[in-house]
């Protein structure tokens, strides 16, 4: 008697297995530095962008003989350059480029490793052999060489070209990843079913696989764009970054190239060194707080 | 096991092949020509000469030409001329060469001081507060960017603390040879092995805690122990075996690394190395070396992961099935 009463136990205490966005989100919400990383996140970007409205770029590139290398003060907060130029105003343009940057590249890696990783798995045989050996081949590559040499080959260089050559390389990464993931997930009884009832290939890669590998892929761009952030403000201040006239973050810190500068005015690199550093981590502990949730063995909540 | 040895390096002749292609016609892209080097500033020649010349040279003759000539000359060890110093590409980069592989064998040798330890002690005490320490320190290592990891170093020992030397491989008039020629060497060594080390310990720490997590519960672990094995000898004798083969073997990988991931260190500590220059190279639009340098990191990359994969197979049979 007891087990058929379970058996017909009331249908509203079967849960519904809660969506892959909620769960994400909920171990956002349990993970305490992850939670205040997002909020300092938020409040960053609307601080930039927002900002745009109030600091004219020409203001603050403006040239000003008569305060050069001055210390931090009310007028200038983060004090001027060689060229009496504000450090602040810089900073807050050099974020916003940085961060507009790394996300248009990161939004763009994604979508062509997404493409041809759902293509290389499903389709395998052929298709996939060639597509994996090329992966292979550029994953080898002396990236940053090529990347540098690239930006000073390229004619009429400038923030798109940029964009393109980091693309052309980053993307490979997360076409190997996909195809590893639609290679398990093709195996799957669902998928196979579709195909015995005749769904078309694209409308089970579109709506069967895709919803299934949309966690992963959110936690793979949320720790690439912090990555993607730090190889641009990097090759930005060797001087290979963004072009002349787009100040990033990195073309900042590239002050400290002259080890005067480095050693005695430290309001020139310091403050923006340390903006890249929290920015950057602050993305990465978001992004390992949502490859957790991925996991459900290592979720806090 | 030789079938795979075998397969494996029969994948790396068309890889080397694409490889000399693509850099051939990046150089091909690249202002300039082999003639550069020997008539920049000579005005001497006639623009006439300077055709002859070319016609000579060959450089006239199509693509498919050139690169046969030019894989050939590669073969002979001839990378060309400087288009800046006017010596052999060969000669300027045997010049640095050592340094940058006394600074690459560095940072492996205090990458592995640092994070075998780490990653042991981490994967032993899992879930303490030391654990958890360690596992903080491999979040911040993975996150900082190497150029401002190096940048604060430099600023804080080297100028600030005046601990270690800012820039160079060793200081001027020092005896090659001696006792003290070598400390300096080092000396100069330390700060830079430091802070590529900092960032590269990261795979290593989280690899090994794994790997002990997942050792330590496995039946002959538990045998051991059962048998009354100390708990010192059970980690040293019997989890470390299994897990430190494969990291000898990341070795191969890490070659990559050792060239281009020393762009930032060696300019930022002004270390006379290829990544210096490779960096200098570029902006004095010396392109004959930036292209000789391109094509050996290409080339090392493709050998250290021939050789890792192929001592990976060694170790841990189940790869070489795939």
């Amino acid at each position: 008697m007891g087990m058929r009463a379970e058996t017909f136990a009331p249908a509203e205490t079967i849960q519904k297995s809660p969506s892959s966005w909620s769960i994400l989100g909920r171990e956002l919400i349990k993970d305490k530095l992850a939670m205040s990383s997002l909020v300092f996140l938020i409040i960053f970007l609307i601080a930039i962008y927002g900002s745009t409205f109030f600091i004219d770029q020409a203001a603050v590139t403006k040239v000003d003989l008569m305060s050069i290398k001055a210390p931090p003060s009310s007028d200038h907060w983060l004090g001027t350059d060689l060229a009496g130029r504000d450090i602040f105003g810089q900073v807050v343009l050099g974020a916003r480029n940085s961060f507009t940057i790394g996300f248009m590249i990161t939004i763009l890696a994604a979508a062509i490793g997404l493409t041809i990783g759902l293509i290389a798995g499903f389709f395998g045989g052929i298709i996939d052999n060639v597509i994996m050996r090329f992966i292979d081949f550029v994953l080898v590559l002396p990236f940053l060489m090529l990347v540098i040499v690239f930006v000073t080959i390229v004619p009429k260089y400038d923030i798109w070209a940029f964009i393109w050559i980091m693309t052309a390389f980053l993307w490979v990464g997360k076409a190997r990843l996909i195809r590893a993931k639609v290679l398990a997930e093709r195996e799957l009884d669902y998928v196979q079913a579709s195909k015995t009832l005749g769904t078309p290939n694209w409308k089970i890669i579109a709506f069967g696989i895709l919803p299934n590998l949309s966690s992963i892929v959110i936690v793979n761009m949320t720790l690439n764009l912090a990555g993607n952030i730090g190889i641009e403000t990097g090759l930005s201040y060797l001087g290979f970054g963004l072009p002349d006239g787009t100040p990033s973050l990195g073309t900042i810190v590239s002050n400290a190239t002259d080890p005067n500068i480095l050693q005695n005015y430290w309001w020139m690199w310091l403050p923006a060194s340390l903006l890249i550093l929290v920015l950057i981590l602050a993305i990465n502990f978001i992004g390992q707080a949502l490859k957790r949730a991925t996991d459900a063995r290592q979720r806090l909540g | 096991m030789w079938k795979f040895t075998l397969r494996r390096i029969l994948i790396m002749i068309p890889q080397l092949f694409v490889l000399s292609v693509l850099v051939f016609f990046v150089a091909k892209a690249m202002p300039g020509d082999a003639l550069t080097g020997l008539i920049q500033n000579n005005p001497n020649l006639s623009p006439q000469m300077i055709a002859e010349q070319r016609e000579r040279m060959g450089l006239n003759d199509p693509a498919m030409v050139q690169y046969a000539r030019w894989v050939g000359n590669l073969f002979h060890g001839d990378l060309g001329i400087s288009y800046v110093h006017k010596v052999d590409v060969t000669y300027l980069i045997g010049s640095r060469l050592a340094n940058t592989f006394y600074l690459g064998v560095a940072i492996l040798i205090l990458t592995y001081i640092i994070s075998i330890p780490l990653g042991i002690l981490s994967g032993r005490y899992q879930n303490s507060l030391l654990d958890k320490t360690i596992t903080g320190y491999t979040y911040l290592s993975f996150a900082t960017p190497l150029f401002i990891f190096a940048l604060v170093v430099v600023f804080v020992f080297g100028f600030q603390l005046g601990w270690f030397p800012t820039s160079g491989s060793v200081d001027a008039g020092v005896q090659p040879g001696t006792w003290d020629y070598f400390m300096n060497r080092l000396h100069h060594l330390l700060l830079p092995a430091f802070a590529g080390a900092f960032v590269s310990t990261t795979a290593t720490i989280q690899y090994l805690r794994n790997e002990v997590i997942d050792t330590r519960l496995k039946d002959f672990v538990k045998t051991a122990r059962s048998k009354g094995v100390p708990e010192s000898k059970v980690y040293s004798r019997h989890i470390l075996r299994n897990s430190l083969l494969p990291i000898a073997a990341f070795l191969g990988y890490d070659l990559t690394a050792v060239l281009a991931g020393n762009l930032f260190i060696e300019s930022i500590f002004g270390y006379p190395g290829l990544g210096q220059l490779f960096l200098q190279s570029i902006t004095q639009r010396d392109f004959s070396v930036v292209t000789a340098l391109v094509m050996i990191s290409g080339l090392l990359a493709l050998i250290g992961t021939l050789l890792s994969d192929i001592i990976l197979s060694w170790v841990d049979p189940r790869i070489r099935i795939s």
